[in-house]
């Protein structure tokens, strides 16, 4: 039985992938398809964006006729940690400019020790720290890699 | 003659002290990130790409090549130690590795792996330096049409062999070919698709794709499940992982299997080192006196697949270096490499950049000789490389995707970049959307337009520029005819069939 996650992942995928298409269509229509030279900016995108809306509608009509059939419930669990692990990240990324990215990553390290594995403060404190100095050490100083510097110098 | 004068200039150039370590840190970084489940070649070569900038070329090359080659001597270990194969690869290797290993013979089984891969990646090496100088002589008669039906032949062949559903394969490669439309046109100094952002205009960063799709991916994909799995022993000691002679003189006729289908498998774009290794395994099971004990044990079950996923890394060389079209997502990496460091893969690559070409290969001998003496007896210090814990491992990798990304072009926008294609690589794992033909569409979308708008140039717009020449007409209709191939029942069997094993 097709787990739902797939059911609605297709499902939503295809849609996104009709409306890029559409998009990608709307924008090359917008430019030469032919100059006198030939081809123009228009007409590789203008091929592959029709390709793309008919391919995606496939992909929603086969998985429209299949849902009547049903599926397993949805597993949050296993989305919830990745989706969590990846809000983490782009956190660590928003931070870098006021805080740097020797902080920024080891607070990314405590988070996911501590939060996504579940270890010990201590142990988690211990890997952010170890691994934060490891990428300063190496980068910046021994490979002389310009990393973002926040407000603290460093 | 002239194939012996390049070989020997290679060596020269190979065992260059400078060459020697890069080569030895290539095989060694593919060693480890081989045995680690979760972290394939095309995520380490991607992440390490940026810091290559700065490198002499020909040792680049040698470094991420030795990565290439060296993850699948590394795959075996997890293969037979713990019965979950480190590269897809090695999938089926698991089948009569671990149950040596149950059996108490896992030495062994790591033993006739390292010997196989070595017969089978040096005949590998064979095969690409005496295929690739005349196949490139070959391709200088091509044209733009020729280098347009090529490339959409070498697209058809991974969207074929990519995943279960062609229109997923399809629509991976169109988002690759958008994205690399991504930018200013050349032909008419056109932006496109850049939102009103002036950091697009230059288009987006090959290295900020793949290391999103492949490294950012592979680490959210694993943080769904904290598990690890538990390890069988390793023997310590170099005569425990010595096959016995009985064993080796099963293995010789896999030897030279697993070498031939590996190197052919290779060469055919799209088709990879999986299932090389499968068909590899299915003759030597096909053939064998004692077939009905494959699956239980025996060192030719090991010898064969093992052989082929090494021997298939000379093969798939062969049209990156000659036709400048990669076959894989690792090797599509590779090209974007060339292409970076100012290279231009194709016919005239050989000619122009001898001592690349000629030093590359020398260098995998010399690779494979050091991955032989590395695995023997170093594969109980190797296997330690599991026990470091998840928690440890995920964050460095997102760390070093971070300041790969951040040294190429120093700004944040392209780490948010980053992320967006890190949250693509999780959902496209997700949903079974296969990344390779992404990563093609991506890499060789640019040369594909180029090429077609050429042609059209050539012929003042009619399309039967594309039919018209002889070459072209045939890869075309080749390409088509793969395209449409799995709306015929049986064939579409057999294919879901061999994807099932991958």
């Amino acid at each position: 039985m097709q787990d739902r996650t797939r059911s609605l992942g297709d499902l939503g995928s295809g849609l996104a992938l009709a409306a890029l298409g559409t998009y990608i269509i709307v924008q090359a229509l917008q430019w030469d398809y032919a100059t006198s030279e030939g081809p123009g900016p228009g007409f590789f995108p203008l091929w592959y964006g029709m390709a793309m809306l008919a391919l995606a509608a496939v992909l929603v009509v086969a998985e429209l006729r299949r849902r009547s059939a049903g599926g397993k419930p949805i597993d949050w669990k296993p989305l919830g940690r990745a989706l969590s692990t990846w809000l983490a990240l782009a956190a660590s990324v928003a931070l870098l400019k006021p805080l740097g990215f020797v902080i920024c990553f080891a607070l990314l390290t405590f988070f996911i020790v501590a939060v996504m594995y579940r270890r010990p403060l201590k142990t988690a404190a211990l890997v952010a720290a170890a691994s934060a100095a490891g990428f300063f050490l190496v980068f910046q100083l021994a490979l002389g890699v310009a990393l973002p510097v926040g407000v603290l110098g460093f | 003659m002239e194939i012996f004068a390049g070989f020997s200039a290679g060596l020269a150039i190979a065992l260059q002290p400078a060459n020697l370590l890069w080569c030895f840190v290539g095989v060694l970084l593919g060693t480890l990130v081989g045995i680690m489940p979760g972290l394939g070649p095309p995520a380490t070569i991607a992440m390490l790409l940026p810091l290559t900038f700065s490198m002499n070329p020909a040792s680049a090359m040698i470094m991420l090549a030795g990565i290439y080659y060296g993850a699948k001597y590394g795959g075996s270990t997890t293969s037979i130690l713990l019965n979950v194969p480190g590269e897809s690869a090695s999938v089926v290797t698991c089948l009569d590795g671990y149950q040596m290993a149950r059996k108490g013979r896992a030495g062994a089984a790591l033993g006739i792996a390292a010997i196989a891969s070595f017969v089978a990646g040096t005949v590998g090496v064979l095969g690409l330096m005496l295929v690739a100088p005349p196949l490139a002589k070959f391709a200088l008669a091509f044209s733009s049409p020729e280098y347009f039906a090529l490339m959409a032949l070498g697209l058809a062949m991974v969207v074929l062999l990519a995943g279960s559903s062609m229109v997923k394969a399809l629509l991976a490669t169109l988002v690759g070919l958008w994205i690399a439309g991504v930018g200013t046109d050349l032909f008419s100094a056109t932006s496109r698709f850049t939102f009103g952002r002036m950091e697009l205009l230059s288009g987006i960063d090959f290295v900020v794709v793949a290391i999103g799709i492949f490294a950012l991916g592979e680490v959210l994909a694993n943080m769904e499940t904290p598990e690890q799995t538990q390890m069988v022993p390793v023997p310590k000691g170099l005569r425990n992982l010595l096959p016995t002679l009985q064993d080796l003189k099963d293995c010789r006729f896999a030897f030279v299997n697993g070498s031939v289908i590996g190197f052919l498998v290779g060469v055919l774009p799209g088709a990879g080192s999986t299932i090389a290794s499968f068909l590899s395994y299915g003759v030597e099971k096909a053939v064998s006196r004692r077939r009905e004990e494959f699956g239980t044990g025996v060192p030719e079950g090991v010898a064969a697949p093992e052989g082929a996923n090494n021997s298939e890394t000379g093969g798939a060389l062969v049209p990156l270096l000659t036709l400048g079209i990669p076959g894989s997502g690792t090797t599509a990496i590779l090209l974007a490499a060339l292409v970076l460091w100012g290279f231009k893969p194709g016919p005239l690559f050989i000619p122009e950049n001898p001592a690349l070409f000629w030093g590359l290969v020398a260098s995998m001998y010399i690779g494979n000789v050091m991955l032989l003496v590395l695995n023997l007896p170093l594969v109980p210090l190797f296997a330690q490389v599991l026990r470091l814990p998840a928690y440890v491992l995920f964050p460095l990798i997102l760390g070093v995707s971070l300041v790969g990304v951040y040294t190429v072009s120093g700004s944040l926008f392209d780490l948010a970049l980053l992320l967006l294609f890190g949250l693509l690589g999780y959902v496209m794992r997700r949903l079974d959307y296969p990344s390779a033909p992404l990563i093609l569409g991506l890499v060789l979308g640019g040369a594909m337009e180029r090429a077609l708008r050429q042609s059209l140039m050539m012929s003042e717009g009619s399309l039967t520029i594309l039919v018209a020449r002889p070459m072209c007409a045939v890869m075309l209709s080749l390409a088509v005819l793969i395209l449409l191939v799995p709306l015929f029942g049986k064939f579409n069997a057999w294919r879901l069939r061999a994807l099932e094993q991958q």
